[in-house]
């Protein structure tokens, strides 16, 4: 057992202890566990990333959910102090089918065994892979001038060049992507474009964008995969990188960006891991819309809705992304990265980003 | 000028009745081809059952519809009653307003005598063939075969051939057949829905029906014991109007003004009729046929004021709360209802004279639609009333109660309400008050609407009753889900974790549930019903208390009797005096109830005393009167909610988590 898995196993000991104590106490056994909600994220000036903050709920069993998610809760400790006890390790959907055996503390759906496995890890500050629990959801590719070695399956560490090494699809990044799997070597190249869609990552690849400009293109297939927001924070902090993100111009895309740069709400506790404060959105912005005159759909009733609860997410309490918004909910339009083709299928890398990256100052 | 009023008097001449029904027909009801199919049959239906009743033999009834051609079909309609003499059937069915009924003040299906010969006269019309009546009065009889059409210039009845015949295997009834040009429909309005329901209200009547396509329903018999026969009324003074006072007065036999009132009216004393005579200044040894129209106006004038008892009540023949339930069960059992409202039968009131009493049921859950208006069944004596609804009183009434205060959804507080329910309200009369001839809707007479709102109240008070105990038992079931099953397995899984014994669970259980809760069930096994009380004490104190049960007299069935009631009295009350329950202990009371019919007993009446009302779930508070008389007034008692739980000083982690995966 590596020091990691023993403090893992302490902790979630430590756990079922607690519930142990208050039931033989004669009390009603309760989890405390910080509010995974909107209100609850704070801005963490250390770290430069929101956190949760210090409003708490509790898991009781004076509830059914609440007992239903403690009995399942001890039975996934279980499990884990079995995995590492005989070297195993699941993926969460693996999980969740483990607890088709365990009756009544069978979970609902795999969001349940996710979210639970999240609480996990934030009170006891270990990662989920402390727990032996992986993804399944791979991270996404990467394809620019980055050298890095990577430790396969069989403990053998290969050196990669994720530009000459790697055919049209790039370099995938595995589900760990910490120091003792995963080495960054060197770079040549200036900056780091994160970008939501596949077709427009494989347009900026077919048009050479990344050797062009010198970038490290990161396809983020949608809402990033913790393993792909780590990767880009190791960009960005061990090889200086600049990170700039392009989505769609539409509110779920804003939503990605604040992950990539601020933290995601359900994964704030260990947002200083996964989060890179320096991230800049490039576009398409609400504004590009009305520059460029762009193809536009309207904005759907849950569109709207999404930019309103925006408004009051303290993610996106400043000037730039308020104006945004509302710009947006004023337009009452939304627009794709791709819609960008409606000036040729160069406009995107001749004109659009290299203006935009020198009017922030990323293109010198 | 003569000339021209003696041209128009020759063209002036007698229209007879059955010409101006043939020409206005819809008046019958016969005003569309699904209606008139319907109609025919109700009235023959009508005729068999007000029969078999007045025979006193219980209903047999067969009736089958066959198409024979795309429009036309032959109906048959069978019973077993007393037959009809021979020379009555012709002006039976080939006479209109011809029958035994119209001067009776008395409650029966018929009254006009329209009905059956207007649909003879109907299915003539549209098929131009005759009616074929069968009928034998007794088992030594000859039974009759006649075919019969109605001459509508004169109304009187045309007999095209009739024949002695031997009617094997059949003592007594009739049969009649007829051809009728109509559409037949499935559905709400349709012959076998009109049947169902005169299954409901008619549960001491055998009914079997053959549908075009050969399929056969039989509604069988729930009780064989006749309704009480309805006694024939004189006509009661209060509503009586001018010109029906005059044609009394010229029909009577007796000879004097007083003995005229004292005899052919109800409620008229010797007194009454002197005092009478005396404020209309009119001598009470008048001959009442030579009164004029001015002492006529006289004489109604000095009833107007009289003071006169109600009629008598004892001619009106309610279904009864029972038989009600019987119905419905009998008919309604395929859909499972999980709850039949105690039927409500109120006391007769009056209205214009005329003694009506109403009567309501209703049946909520099992299979019913949830999101559907309710279904009202409407009954005139026993009669299902298929059309007009808006139209008529009985759904007035349900419209303007206010269904939210018992349990149904409606918008507003107003107008029919939604749910998984029928309502059923039977309104008997001796005359119900029809907005029509067709005797499709109940006219809105205030002292009507007013009962038939009362008893819906009433009735709807034990549905609420009902929804509440659900609602406090599946809120307490759930948390006993969480004692019983799931805090054991949280401490049985920590203990292993961490190594160390299981816990106790006491403490926290009864932190959690704080509460005594009665459990119980009934089971209908070998002619028995089983009843098992389960009393959990969930709070931290042992409890003492007393618990009581109201259950029908004398079935308390003491053989293998483990756990003895204090006290079981005649009336069906019983009473334990429990002992000493400890904190998370359970006691059991296992009993059986013998003698009974299954339906007889579906819903345990529990009460508890000694014990604060708040600390126990699934026991009423015992109500003050219990040691005084019958528990009828329990209708009045609200179901208790669960003890109010403790201020939850913590936010639940669990909801307050919004979407997380949205952004």
């Amino acid at each position: 057992m590596t020091e990691e898995e023993n403090r893992a196993v302490r902790s979630l000991k430590e756990i079922a202890g607690s519930i142990y104590d208050q039931i033989d106490s004669g009390k009603v056994p309760k989890m405390t566990l910080p509010l995974r909600t909107k209100s609850n994220i704070r801005f963490d000036p250390k770290h430069g990333v929101f956190k949760y903050g210090k409003a708490t709920g509790a898991r009781s069993a004076k509830k059914v959910n609440g007992a239903l998610m403690l009995l399942r809760t001890m039975y996934v400790l279980e499990f884990i102090e079995d995995m590492v006890q005989n070297g195993k390790s699941s993926t969460l959907r693996e999980m969740y089918y483990i607890s088709e055996g365990w009756e009544k503390a069978k979970f609902s759906s795999q969001d349940e065994s996710n979210m639970l496995a999240e609480d996990l890890e934030i009170v006891t500050a270990c990662m989920r892979e402390d727990f032996k629990l992986r993804a399944e959801e791979n991270g996404a590719s990467i394809i620019g001038d980055l050298t890095i070695s990577e430790m396969d399956r069989k403990g053998k560490v290969k050196r990669i060049n994720c530009r000459d090494d790697v055919g049209d699809s790039g370099y995938g990044i595995p589900n760990n992507v910490e120091r003792e799997k995963v080495q960054l070597l060197g770079t040549n190249a200036k900056f780091v474009v994160a970008i939501e869609t596949g077709g427009m990552f494989d347009r900026l690849v077919e048009n050479g964008f990344d050797e062009r400009y010198n970038a490290v293109l990161v396809h983020l297939k949608g809402q990033p995969a913790r393993s792909t927001r780590r990767f880009i924070k190791r960009l960005n902090e061990e090889m200086r990188l600049p990170v700039v993100v392009f989505t769609d111009g539409d509110p779920w895309s804003f939503r990605i960006f604040a992950s990539v740069a601020y933290g995601a709400i359900k994964t704030a506790h260990i947002s200083e891991y996964l989060a890179t404060p320096t991230a800049e959105f490039v576009g398409i912005t609400a504004s590009d819309i009305t520059n460029y005159d762009l193809p536009t759909d309207k904005l759907t009733d849950v569109d709207v809705r999404a930019l309103n609860a925006e408004l009051k997410d303290p993610r996106f309490a400043d000037e730039y992304w308020r104006g945004e918004i509302e710009t947006m909910l004023k337009l009452n339009k939304k627009a794709e990265q791709q819609a960008l083709a409606k000036y040729g299928l160069d406009f995107v890398t001749d004109r659009y980003l290299p203006e935009k990256l020198s009017n922030m100052g990323v293109l010198r | 000028m003569g000339s021209i009023a003696d041209e128009l008097a020759k063209k002036q001449k007698e229209i007879s009745v059955s010409e101006f029904f043939e020409r206005n027909r819809h008046i019958l009801g016969f005003d569309s081809q699904s209606k008139a199919l319907i109609m025919g049959i109700k009235e023959a239906v009508d005729n068999s059952l007000d029969a078999c009743e007045e025979a006193d033999v219980l209903p047999e009834i067969v009736v089958t519809v066959e198409r024979t051609e795309k429009d036309e079909f032959r109906v048959s309609v069978e019973d077993n009653g007393p037959g009809i003499v021979k020379k009555a059937i012709p002006n039976v069915f080939g006479r209109l307003l011809y029958g035994s009924r119209f001067h009776a003040v008395r409650q029966s299906r018929g009254q006009q005598g329209i009905g059956i010969s207007a649909t003879v006269m109907y299915g003539q019309i549209t098929t131009g063939k005759p009616a074929v009546v069968i009928s034998k009065t007794g088992a030594d009889d000859v039974a009759w075969r006649m075919e019969i059409m109605v001459n509508t210039k004169r109304n009187l009845p045309d007999v095209l051939k009739e024949d002695p015949f031997i009617w094997d295997g059949k003592e007594h009834g009739t049969k009649i057949t007829y051809h009728m040009n109509g559409r037949y429909v499935g559905g709400r309005q349709s012959v076998l829905e009109y049947l169902r329901q005169t299954a409901i209200v008619n549960p001491h009547a055998r009914i079997t029906f053959t549908d075009p396509d050969g399929r056969r329903t039989t509604f069988e018999r729930a009780t064989d014991r006749m309704p009480p026969a309805t006694k024939e009324i004189k006509p009661h003074p209060s509503g009586l109007e001018l010109g029906t006072l005059m044609s009394m007065a010229k029909e009577t036999k007796n000879k004097s003004l007083g003995r005229f009132l004292q005899l052919d009216f109800s409620r008229i004393s010797d007194r009454l009729a002197k005092d009478i005579c005396e404020r209309a200044g009119l001598d009470m040894m008048a001959d009442p046929a030579k009164l004029t129209l001015e002492e006529h106006k006289r004489l109604l004038a000095a009833i107007g004021t009289a003071k006169i008892m109600a009629p008598p009540t004892d001619c009106l023949s309610p279904i009864g709360a029972q038989l009600i339930k019987k119905g419905l069960r009998n008919v309604l059992d395929e859909v499972r209802p999980e709850f039949y409202a105690p039927p409500v039968t109120r006391d007769p009131k009056v209205h214009s004279g005329n003694p009506f009493l109403v009567e309501v049921g209703i049946v909520y859950g099992g299979d019913l639609p949830k999101d559907a208006p309710v279904q009202i069944l409407r009954f005139a004596n026993r009669v299902p009333l298929l059309y007009q609804q808006g139209a008529c009183a009985i759904t007035k009434a349900v419209e303007s109660v206010d269904w939210r205060r018992y349990g149904l959804e409606q918008r507003g507080g107003s107008g029919i309400p939604f749910g998984p329910a029928i309502i059923l309200v039977h309104v008997a009369s001796t005359k119900v008050p029809f907005t029509s001839e067709a005797k499709e809707a109940i006219a809105t007479i205030p002292e009507i609407q007013a009962e038939i709102e009362l008893a819906l109240k009433i009735c709807g008070r034990s549905l609420k009753t009902h929804l509440n105990k659900k609602e406090t038992k599946s809120k307490t079931r759930v948390k006993f889900e969480i004692v019983q099953e799931i805090l054991p397995l949280i401490a049985q899984k920590s203990a292993k974790i961490v190594g160390k014994p299981v816990p106790k669970l006491s403490g926290s259980i009864t932190k959690i549930m704080n509460v005594v809760w009665v459990d119980d069930a009934v089971s209908f096994e070998k002619g028995h019903h089983r009843i098992r009380v389960s009393i959990y004490n969930y709070t931290p104190q042992s409890q003492k208390f007393n618990l009581h049960m109201v259950l029908p007299p004398g079935a308390f069935d003491y053989k293998g009797l483990q756990f003895f009631p204090t006290e079981v009295r005649e009336d069906g009350k019983v009473t334990w005096e429990l002992p000493k329950i400890a904190s998370t202990e359970r006691l059991d009371i296992n009993f059986s109830l013998s003698g009974l019919n299954k339906e007889d007993y579906d819903e345990n009446e529990i009460y508890a005393s000694g014990i604060d009302p708040v600390a126990i779930i699934g026991a009423e508070p015992l109500p003050g009167d219990w040691d005084l008389k019958g528990l009828e007034v329990t209708e009045s008692v609200e179901a208790k909610g669960p003890a109010p739980e403790e201020e939850e000083e913590e936010v639940d982690y669990d909801e307050a988590k919004e979407a997380l995966n949205d952004d």
